[in-house]
């Protein structure tokens, strides 16, 4: 625990990381900010010319397709949702009154339409099932964005608002597989670009109650997620900096998403926590970028 | 019990078959039980017998056909009595 806040104040101490009041969200320098751009630009030159789809989102998504993904069967502790005064002019003087009282304001404020993304994929799936069946051969698509999850720490490792990139495929079983496995290999050899100690590992996803203890045994069992392990805190529970997940017919069916043959499309992803990969990088070499190994600098670009 | 556990499969596994084309042996997640349903299909379980799976049972080979079901609910309910 000590090490955690070490490390955080480290981060506010040297400006990379500044820091907000609230646990888990922080702005980031400039500094910060060029080391993600320039891992983003390793991520693009690993990944080759692939053809993928480039999309970004922003940080929320329309809170139907939300609703339509399931998120809160099994992560209802993580999600976010986005309310908004939607009162007359004297719910408003009753809201400035509670304000000031100190006494609970948000009673009042409704739902809206947004909910914050918990997922850089999430949105992704309901645009490609409006498009109609895939091209044959399937898709693949290059994604990014903020995502938010509650859960408050001091681990500067685990935000409550950081950038998820992504490269998702869409199509037949054996072919979203094959996307996986490679990318499990690139990934390790990736970092190694960035001499990060690396190792990859079954995993699973952080599902909710008792209930989520059955999921999470299940995903371990079927090996539906795997996760590539960086020490940033602690050298025994390394941080999860990538994660290659498949989610079998899953969003294929929930979307009604068809491969070009009008089976139901089976989707798998990898994803880069770009946040974690930048705090891997200035623990492991150091928070001044300018006196990182120089075959680091290169890898990067700089 | 086991006609109990199929009236509970049938009620809240999901499966695109009948229960009754299904033996007990059968692996039901080739017949097309979701993780999904085997969470309503535990909770349903839990009610019905009146027990409390454990962690180290929950898993997919307790709920992977009737018979797995069976030693379940009966691995539980002799635990609950041991305690």
């Amino acid at each position: 625990m000590d090490m955690q806040i070490s490390l955080l104040d480290r981060l506010f101490d040297s400006g990379l990381l500044i820091d907000t009041g609230v646990e888990g969200v922080y702005a980031r320098s400039g500094t910060f900010e060029d080391v993600i751009t320039a891992f983003e630009g390793l991520i693009d030159r690993f990944a080759g010319n692939t053809g993928a789809e480039v999309i970004r989102f922003p940080p929320g998504m329309n809170r139907a397709h939300f609703e339509g993904s399931g998120y809160m069967k099994n992560f209802p502790q993580l999600a976010g949702t986005v309310h908004s005064f939607c009162g007359c002019e004297l719910d408003h003087q009753n809201l400035i009154k509670c304000m000031a009282e100190g006494s609970d304001w948000t009673e009042g404020q409704k739902a809206s339409d947004i909910v914050l993304t918990p997922a850089a994929c999430y949105p992704l799936y309901p645009i490609v099932a409006r498009r109609g069946p895939l091209a044959s051969g399937g898709a693949l698509f290059n994604i990014q964005s903020y995502c938010f999850r509650h859960e408050p720490s001091n681990d500067p490792a685990r935000m409550q608002l950081f950038r998820m990139r992504e490269f998702v495929r869409l199509g037949r079983p054996e072919d979203v597989m094959a996307f996986r496995g490679e990318w499990m290999e690139k990934g390790k050899e990736l970092m190694g670009s960035l001499e990060m100690p690396v190792e990859v590992d079954v995993a699973n996803d952080p599902f909710f109650g008792r209930a989520g203890r059955l999921l999470k045994n299940n995903q371990r069992d079927q090996n539906l997620k795997f996760e590539l392990l960086i020490p940033i805190n602690s050298v025994a529970n390394p941080t999860a900096c990538m994660s290659f997940n498949y989610h079998q017919d899953h969003f294929g069916s929930t979307w009604g998403l068809k491969t070009a043959d009008g089976e139901t499309a089976h989707t798998a992803c990898v994803g880069f926590g770009l946040e974690r990969i930048a705090l891997a990088l200035f623990h492991h070499h150091g928070l001044d970028p300018k006196l990182w190994p120089a075959s680091v600098r290169k890898a990067l670009g700089h | 019990m086991k006609q109990d556990i199929r009236e509970i499969l049938a009620k809240l596994g999901g499966l695109p078959v009948s229960v009754d084309t299904i033996s007990d042996s059968a692996d039901l997640y080739t017949a097309g039980l979701s993780s999904f349903a085997s969470v309503q299909l535990m909770l349903g379980l839990e009610d019905k017998f009146d027990i409390e799976i454990p962690d180290h049972l929950l898993n997919r080979r307790s709920f992977a056909s009737i018979d797995a079901i069976a030693e379940t609910v009966s691995a539980v309910r002799a635990g609950q009595e041991a305690a």
